[in-house]
C-alpha cells in the first residue's frame, strides 16, 4: 500500500486515444496511470515522453475527459496480471476483469508484467512434436507441430471462426509419449463481433475446451485501445501456464487485423509518419513481439503453439498485415473464396499455404516415413491442376493428352474429397487413405516424387482389397 | 567522472533524449539508467543528444542518469569468436541462457571469454621488425589457424619487437609480445563502423562455390563479390540460405538472423553441430559464428548488427581466410533504421526510409571484397556479402531492393510463382543475372572444363525458347508446333525438374559439385542430341513421348549417390540409343 499519491491535473491536450499530461516529475516510460473524471476511473499508459510532457494512451474511452475536470494519479508501476491455476476456466474482458459472473480470480500465484521478454535464441529449442488436428489439408500437406506459430488468412466471410473452433476442439498430440504434457487453450478476442463470441463461446463449451481454457473478450464495441493489451495478458497467462506449469498451450487471437488497426489508431492520434496503408513503420517489431512469444524452450516442460486469425481485406495477401505476419509466423494457412463458393469446406487453398516446422514433426517416427513425399506429390499434382485449367479454358478439352485429362480428373477429386472434409475429424489414416484416393487417379509414371516401390505396395494391398 | 553523467529528458522507443556535453561526439557509447542499458549517440545539439539504445527501455524515468563513455562501439576480436551466438552487441547467447531462459538486460560480457586458455606459437622473435597486421603468432582455433596479428592501428616510434611470449597457454588478456614499448595482447579492439585498413584490393577471379546447381552454373558469386536474394515470405530465402551456409566452399561463414524467427536460429544451433564441413571434415558449426537480432529483440541492436558481423568478417579475413558474410534480412535492418529515424523526427525519404538509406547500403556492402590484407607474410583474403531481402508484399520495386540491386553483383530472384509449385529452390532463372560471368569463366574453364560455358549457355537457350514455346501454345494450343518444337517444350520441363530443382532435403542432391553438375549438363546435351536424332529420321514425338518416361528415370538418377553417378548417367544415355534405333 503506497501512502503517497501523485497526481497532476495539468493536463493540456486530449486527442482521440491520448492524454497529454505536463509538469509531471519523473515519469517512467510504460508505466500505467489511473485516470479520474467526472465520468469514473479508468486507466492509461505512458508511451512518450519529452522532458515533463508524458503522451497517455487511455485504454477506455476518452469521452467525456475534459483538461479542467480530470486528474491523472500515477501508479508508478508496469501493466501487470494475476496468474494462478484458478484462471482456468474463466471468461475475461480485453483487461483481465473477469465477466464470467464467477467472481473475482481466486487463489492469485504472483502479477506479472504483461509486455513479456524475448527468448533467448540459445535457449529455445526447435518444435518438432506433432499435432494432429483432424483437418486433411493441414496434417498432410501443412503439418502444425508443437511451439509453431501458424495463422489462418481469411477473408470476410470465409469460415476461419468455424475452422479455428475445429481446431481447438480435435487438436491432440499422439498420446505415444508417457510423460506428455497436458493441454489447455488460451483464446483471445480482439474486436469481434457479438455474433462471433457467442459462436466461440458455444462452440468452446460443445467441445469442453471451456473448462480448461482461459478466455479474454475484447469485442467490437468495447474500447480499441484495449486491444493493445489483450493479446499480450492472454500470453502471459499462456506463458505461465505452459513453461512455470508444463501445459502444452494453444494460443488463438483473433482477428489480429483488428489489432493492427488499434495500434494505427495510437499511431496517427500521435502524428507519427505512416508507413504503407496508414499503419506505423514499427509494425512489424511490434507484431513479432507478440508471435515471438510462441515456443519451446530447452529443459522446461510446455509449449505455446499460437494460431493467430488475420482477415485479409479484400482478399489481398499483400495488404500490410497479413504481409508482415506471415514474415514473422512459421507458414500459413490461406482461405480461399473459390473453393468456398464451391460449397467445399474448409475451404484451404493449398498451394498458398506453408508450414514452415513441418518437415520437423513428420516423417519416421512421428506420423509416416512417406508423408514429405506423398504431401510434396499432392503439391505438384495440384498445381499441374490449376496450371490445365487455365489452358484448358483456352485450348479446350480436346487440346489436351490423355494424361492432362487424367490431372483434371485427380484436381477435382482432391478438392471435392480430400480438401472437403466437413466437420468431422479425419485421423491421419484416413488421410492417408484419401490422398492415395486421390493421386491413383494419375498414371503411375507421373508420381515421380514418390519411391516406387511404395506405390507397388500401395497399389498391391489395394488391389488385393478390391 | 561526475563530468561525464547526463541525465534523460526524453524517451520514445528505443530512443532517448538526454543532456550532454560539448565534447559529446556522435556514436559515442552511453550507458542508460540504473541497469546500465548500452546505447549509442546518433544526434547531438548543442547540450542535447540523442541516444538510441540497444535494449528495452521499458521502465526507464524522466531524470535517470546518462554515463557518456567518450568511444566508440566497438567489438573485442580474439580467439574464441567460431562457433559462438552473439547478440546484436556482441554479447555471446550461450552465456547470458545460462542465467535465464530470457535476455537480461544491463549485462555487459565480451564473446572472447577471458578465462579460456590457448596455447600460442611464436612465428617471428625478439629484434624483428613489425608493421601493422603482421603475423605475430598463432594459436589454434576449432581447426583453423588463428593468427594473432600487430594492431592495425599500431603506429609505435620504435617497430622493433623487444620482448616475444614463448610458446605455451595463456589467456586472451594475456601480454604475448611488446613492440618497442607498446604491449599486445591476443585480442584486439575495433570499431564495428570503421572498415578495417587493407593493403589493396584485388580483382575476382575465383567462384564462391554453393553446390546449388541453378547458382553455381548460371548465376555464379565469386570469392569477395556482393549476392542479394529478395523474395516474399515463404518463397524460401531462409532454405536458400542455411544451404549456402552449410554447403559454401569458405572457410569462415557468418549468419546473422537480423529480425526475423527465433526458431530460424535454433535449427541452425540444432542442426550445424552435428553435420559436418565436407571440405574439412570438421563440424560445421566450427566454422560459424551465428548473429542473433530475432524480430522480437530490440530494435536498435538490429541496426548495430551487421557492423558487428562484418567487423568480425574483416578480422578474419584479415588473417587471410576466405569468410562469407549472409545477412537474413536486410530489409530487417532498413526498417531498424527506419524506426529510430522516425522517433528522432527526420525527413522521410521512399517510403518512409531516411534519405541516408542507400549511402548506409552501400558502405556496409562495399566492406566486401578479395584484398590483401596488410602485414606480412603476404596473404589473400576475401569477403563475400549475400544478402536476403524481404520487400513489403513480394514487390521488387521498393527502395530496399533497389538499393541492393545497384550495389551488388548478384541478383538471386525468388518467385512466388515457383515456390507455390514446390519448385525449390525458388530462383527465377530469367529474371536473376550474375556479373560475375566474365571474370568466373576463366576460372570455370581452366579448373572444372572447356565444355562448362558452351554447355550453360545450351541449357539456357533451351530455357527460354522453352518459354516463349510455353507462350504460344497458352495462345494457339499445341497443333501449331513442329516436333522439334514439341522436343524443346519437353525439353525445358526437364531442365527445370532436374536440373534446376533441387531438393535440399535429399542428402544426396542437397549439395551438387561441380563435378557432378557438369555431368548432369552432359547428359541434357547429348540426350538432346539423342532425340533430335530421331525425330529429323522421321520418328514422331507422340512416339517417344509414350514410349520414355523422362522425368521419372533422370529423377532416379539424380537422386544416386556420387559414385557410379558417370556410368549410370552414361549407360542411360547408351540405352536410350538403342531404344531409339528401334523406333526408327
Amino acid at each position: 500500500m503506497k501512502l503517497l499519491k501523485e497526481g497532476y491535473k495539468t493536463v493540456e491536450k486530449i486527442a482521440g486515444p491520448l492524454l497529454f499530461v505536463s509538469k509531471v516529475a519523473r515519469g517512467g516510460i510504460g508505466e500505467i496511470v489511473k485516470i479520474e473524471s467526472n465520468f469514473g476511473e479508468d486507466y492509461g499508459q505512458i508511451l512518450q515522453i519529452v522532458d515533463d510532457l508524458c503522451v497517455i494512451q487511455v485504454f477506455g474511452e476518452t469521452m467525456g475527459l475534459a483538461p479542467n475536470n480530470t486528474v491523472v494519479w500515477l501508479e508508478r508501476d508496469v501493466v501487470k496480471i494475476p496468474l494462478g491455476i484458478a484462471l482456468q476456466g474463466r471468461i475475461l474482458n480485453g483487461r483481465a476483469m473477469p465477466i464470467d459472473g464467477e467472481g473475482p480470480i481466486s487463489c492469485i500465484e504472483k502479477w506479472a508484467p504483461i509486455q513479456g521478454n524475448a527468448i533467448n535464441p540459445w535457449r529455445r529449442k526447435s518444435p518438432h512434436e506433432f499435432i494432429e488436428t483432424g483437418i486433411s489439408t493441414i496434417d498432410l500437406m501443412n503439418t502444425l507441430v508443437k511451439g509453431q506459430k501458424l495463422p489462418i488468412f481469411t477473408g470476410s466471410g470465409l469460415p476461419a471462426d468455424k475452422l479455428a473452433a475445429q481446431i481447438v476442439k480435435y487438436a491432440r498430440t499422439p498420446a505415444t509419449s508417457a510423460d506428455s504434457s497436458p493441454f489447455m487453450v488460451v483464446f483471445a478476442a480482439l474486436g469481434i463481433t457479438q455474433r462471433e463470441a457467442s459462436y466461440f463461446r458455444e462452440a468452446f463449451r460443445e467441445s469442453g475446451a471451456i473448462y480448461r481454457g482461459v478466455f479474454f473478450f475484447n469485442l467490437a464495441g468495447d474500447p480499441s485501445i484495449e486491444r493493445i493489451l489483450t493479446p499480450r495478458m492472454a500470453l502471459t497467462v499462456a506463458e505461465y501456464f505452459a513453461f512455470e506449469k508444463g501445459y502444452d498451450v494453444l494460443v488463438v487471437l483473433t482477428d489480429m487485423l483488428h489489432y493492427c488497426e488499434a495500434l494505427r489508431e495510437i499511431s496517427s492520434a500521435r502524428e507519427e509518419i505512416p508507413g504503407r496503408r496508414g499503419f506505423p513503420s514499427y509494425m512489424y517489431s511490434d507484431l513479432a513481439s507478440i508471435y515471438e512469444r510462441a515456443g519451446c524452450i530447452s529443459g522446461i516442460k510446455g509449449s505455446i503453439t499460437q494460431i493467430p486469425i488475420v482477415t485479409m481485406p479484400d482478399d489481398d495477401l499483400t495488404h500490410p498485415v497479413p504481409d508482415l505476419t506471415g514474415y514473422i509466423t512459421e507458414g500459413q494457412i490461406v482461405m480461399d473464396r473459390e473453393l468456398h463458393g464451391k460449397g467445399i469446406y474448409p475451404p484451404i487453398d493449398v498451394l498458398s499455404s506453408l508450414s514452415r516446422l513441418m518437415n520437423k514433426g513428420i516423417g519416421e517416427g512421428s506420423t509416416v516415413p512417406e508423408h514429405r513425399a506423398l504431401s510434396d506429390q499432392l503439391y505438384a499434382a495440384y498445381g499441374r491442376f490449376k496450371y490445365l485449367i487455365r489452358l484448358k479454358t483456352i485450348i479446350g478439352e480436346e487440346g489436351l493428352t490423355p494424361t492432362e485429362m487424367s490431372y483434371l480428373s485427380f484436381g477435382e477429386k482432391f478438392e471435392s474429397e480430400f480438401v472437403n472434409q466437413g466437420e468431422r475429424r479425419r485421423s491421419l489414416d484416413e488421410t492417408l487413405e484419401h490422398a492415395w484416393n486421390c493421386l491413383l487417379t494419375l498414371p503411375k509414371d507421373e508420381l515421380h516424387r514418390l519411391p516406387v516401390n511404395l506405390i507397388d505396395e500401395v497399389m498391391l494391398k489395394r488391389g488385393t482389397k478390391a | 567522472m561526475q563530468d561525464n553523467r547526463g541525465y534523460i529528458k526524453g524517451i520514445s522507443g528505443s530512443v532517448v533524449t538526454s543532456t550532454c556535453f560539448a565534447n559529446t561526439s556522435i556514436y559515442e557509447v552511453v550507458y542508460v539508467g540504473s541497469e546500465r542499458l548500452l546505447g549509442e549517440v546518433v544526434r547531438v545539439r548543442r547540450d542535447v543528444a540523442d541516444i538510441q539504445v540497444y535494449e528495452d527501455t521499458t521502465g526507464l524515468q524522466i531524470g535517470d542518469h546518462t554515463i557518456f563513455t567518450g568511444e566508440l562501439l566497438s567489438m573485442k576480436l580474439g580467439p574464441g569468436l567460431l562457433g559462438q551466438v552473439l547478440d546484436g552487441i556482441g554479447r555471446p547467447l550461450e552465456r547470458l541462457g545460462k542465467k535465464s531462459p530470457y535476455i537480461s538486460r544491463g549485462t555487459h560480457i565480451d564473446a572472447v571469454d577471458d578465462s579460456e586458455k590457448w596455447y600460442f606459437i611464436p612465428r617471428l622473435q625478439r629484434g624483428d621488425d613489425v608493421g601493422p597486421g603482421d603475423i605475430l603468432g598463432e594459436v589454434e582455433e576449432k581447426g583453423i589457424k588463428h593468427f594473432i596479428m600487430a594492431p592495425l592501428d599500431f603506429r609505435g616510434k620504435n617497430s622493433t619487437i623487444s620482448w616475444m611470449a614463448p610458446k605455451g597457454e595463456y589467456v586472451v588478456d594475456d601480454v604475448i609480445c611488446k613492440i618497442g614499448e607498446t604491449t599486445v595482447k591476443m585480442f584486439q579492439r575495433w570499431n564495428i563502423r570503421t572498415p578495417r585498413k587493407v593493403g589493396r584490393k584485388l580483382d575476382l577471379d575465383k567462384p564462391l562455390l554453393t553446390g546449388t546447381r541453378i547458382l553455381d552454373v548460371f548465376f555464379p558469386l565469386a570469392l569477395g563479390g556482393t549476392a542479394v536474394i529478395p523474395g516474399g515470405f515463404g518463397t524460401g530465402k531462409t532454405v536458400t540460405q542455411q544451404s549456402i551456409a552449410r554447403w559454401a566452399n569458405a572457410d569462415i561463414v557468418i549468419y546473422i538472423g537480423c529480425g526475423e524467427r527465433g526458431n530460424e536460429m535454433t535449427e541452425v544451433l540444432e542442426e550445424f553441430p552435428s553435420l559436418t564441413d565436407v571440405r574439412r571434415g570438421i563440424p560445421l558449426m566450427d566454422r560459424m559464428i551465428l548473429i542473433a537480432n530475432t524480430s522480437n529483440m530490440p530494435v536498435a541492436a538490429r541496426e548495430a548488427s551487421i557492423y558487428l558481423g562484418m567487423t568480425i568478417a574483416e578480422y578474419y579475413r584479415d588473417m587471410g581466410y576466405n569468410v562469407a558474410i549472409i545477412a537474413d534480412s536486410i530489409s530487417r535492418w532498413a526498417e531498424a533504421l527506419r524506426e529510430i529515424s522516425g522517433r528522432l523526427e527526420e525527413m522521410p525519404g521512399e517510403e518512409g526510409y531516411p534519405a541516408y538509406l542507400a549511402s548506409r547500403l552501400a558502405r556496409y556492402y562495399e566492406r566486401a571484397g578479395n584484398v590483401v590484407p596488410l602485414g606480412s607474410p603476404q596473404r589473400n583474403g576475401s569477403i563475400s556479402v549475400i544478402n536476403a531481402i524481404s520487400p513489403p508484399g513480394g514487390d521488387f520495386s521498393e527502395p530496399v531492393t533497389q538499393s541492393g540491386l545497384r550495389l551488388s553483383g548478384c541478383f538471386w530472384a525468388l518467385d512466388k510463382g515457383l515456390a507455390t509449385k514446390r519448385h525449390f529452390p525458388s530462383i527465377n532463372w530469367a529474371q536473376s543475372y550474375s556479373l560475375y560471368h566474365e571474370n568466373l569463366d576463366r576460372y570455370f574453364t581452366r579448373e572444372i572444363s572447356e565444355d562448362w560455358v558452351p554447355l550453360r549457355e545450351f541449357v539456357f537457350n533451351i530455357l527460354h525458347d522453352g518459354k516463349s514455346l510455353q507462350e504460344m501454345v497458352q495462345i494457339v494450343g499445341r497443333d501449331g508446333l513442329t516436333e522439334e518444337e514439341k522436343w524443346i517444350l519437353k525439353l525445358s520441363e526437364l531442365i527445370n525438374i532436374f536440373y534446376l530443382q533441387q531438393n535440399a532435403f535429399d542428402p544426396n542432391d542437397a549439395y551438387c559439385d561441380s563435378g557432378r553438375q557438369l555431368v548432369m549438363l552432359n547428359t541434357l546435351k547429348l540426350l538432346d542430341e539423342q532425340i533430335r536424332g530421331a525425330l529429323n529420321s522421321g520418328v514422331l514425338f507422340e512416339q517417344i513421348d509414350s514410349q520414355f518416361a523422362f522425368v521419372a528415370d533422370l529423377m532416379k538418377l539424380r537422386s544416386q549417390n556420387t559414385e557410379d553417378y558417370e556410368n549410370s548417367l552414361t549407360s542411360y544415355i547408351k540405352k536410350l540409343k538403342e531404344e531409339l534405333s528401334d523406333l526408327i
